[in-house]
């Protein structure tokens, strides 16, 4: 084959352009998990829920999470019967201790597990300036910590606060549905842990999870709606004045 | 009449947008990681580095391989379904090195952390204060943590 100068200078572009595709390595560590294959998602069964803050302790031994910071937290709500739309909530160190006992059953109190929402379509992950932060194939929304700037825009973005900024590393951090342990079959850290079974890793992928079903026969919501930010966080029986 | 007379200064400058072009890709090659835009605008290869991080809490499944007399002891029980390490804690190393003892565990506070009387809690959960339903006698002595109905069927 003959190239001149101008040929090779004119093709030069056009490889540059086709050469990292070639070079694209395979990220999947673990060999039998395809990520096509799953949508994840979480069921948290309010009713369940006890307030043993045995989730947030179990996240934070798993996930290395910082004193004071939360992946997975515990709100316990307090509706009165004179002021619906003005609960009094409480989470104390984000319920890591549990909390603290109340003698008289005056109105209605419910504990609210909060964590990411694992969003479709994630107003974090849009505002990320670098491309640090992602919907994976797999529906789990997780962040490239050495590729993140530590500018915090998607923390302020996330409308249910479920980001932080790690204190030593000055990067984004947060709920990663375990992705460490779900691509290797197991539960997530605050499910295995939960006593009650008040969470549930579902996979909407998988026709044989429970989570069809469940989902036909409660009454099921998401925590704000009207964002449309196609949260996967599953709430059963969660009360309306839940934010 | 040449229109094209003197367009060298044109082609100059074309030559110098053509390299600039160039320069800008091969540094591009260079600074962005190979696996950026593999699955969309990140980089693809973090996926694998977010799944490789440790485990700490081995699973239910693994503790049972083991200790299947446990599992026995639980089935009939309240606790069936609350799993090993909720109590336990973590023990991915242990179940990886079992010269590796977990440690011993303090009933006064694990059960209370779950079964104190409050009001807050579901109506159906099983609830003690505990100095008025046992005076400081340890939760054990009556109930076994795996099992703990009373043995002779007493209370629940």
């Amino acid at each position: 084959m003959n190239i001149d100068r101008r040929h090779f200078l004119i093709m030069l572009p056009a490889a540059a352009v086709a050469w990292k595709y070639v070079l694209a390595g395979t990220p999947e560590d673990s060999p039998n998990y395809k990520m096509s294959d799953h949508w994840w998602s979480m069921l948290i069964d309010i009713p369940k829920c006890i307030g043993c803050g045995n989730c947030v302790r179990a996240c934070a031994a798993e996930n290395d999470v910082p004193d004071g910071h939360f992946r997975t937290w515990v709100e316990r709500y307090h509706v009165t019967d004179y002021d619906m739309v003005n609960p009094e909530v409480i989470s104390p160190d984000g319920g890591k201790e549990g909390f603290p006992a109340v003698a008289e059953d005056a109105g209605k109190y419910f504990f609210v597990p909060k964590m990411c929402n694992h969003c479709a379509d994630s107003p974090c992950t849009q505002v990320c300036p670098v491309g640090a932060t992602f919907v994976a194939p797999d529906g789990v929304v997780l962040v490239d910590q050495t590729y993140c700037l530590g500018c915090a825009y998607c923390v302020q973005a996330c409308p249910y606060g479920c980001r932080y900024i790690h204190p030593e590393k000055r990067v984004a951090d947060k709920c990663t549905l375990c992705y460490h342990r779900i691509t290797k079959g197991l539960t997530t850290a605050c499910a295995e842990n939960c006593p009650t079974g008040a969470r549930q890793l579902c996979d909407l992928k998988d026709p044989n999870d429970p989570i069809h079903a469940f989902l036909k026969t409660h009454h099921v919501q998401v925590l704000k709606p009207q964002m449309a930010t196609g949260a996967k966080v599953f709430y059963n029986e969660l009360d309306g004045s839940v934010r | 009449m040449n229109r094209f007379k003197d367009t060298g200064h044109l082609l100059r400058f074309v030559a110098l947008f053509v390299m600039a072009f160039v320069a800008f890709l091969i540094i591009r090659h260079f600074v962005v990681p190979k696996s950026f835009g593999e699955y969309g605008h990140y980089r693809g290869a973090a996926i694998g580095e977010i799944a490789a991080r440790p485990v700490r809490f081995a699973g239910h499944q693994t503790c049972e391989t083991c200790h299947a007399d446990i599992l026995a002891t639980k089935a009939p029980g309240k606790h069936a379904n609350v799993n090993c390490e909720a109590c336990h804690g973590p023990l991915a190393r242990h179940a990886d090195d079992p010269s590796i003892t977990p440690p011993k565990l303090d009933t006064a506070v694990l059960c209370i952390r779950c079964h104190a009387a409050s009001a807050a809690k579901p109506k159906n959960f099983p609830q003690v204060d505990a100095d008025q339903h046992a005076g400081g006698v340890p939760c054990e002595t009556c109930h076994k943590p795996h099992d703990p109905a009373l043995a002779d069927g007493g209370a629940k």
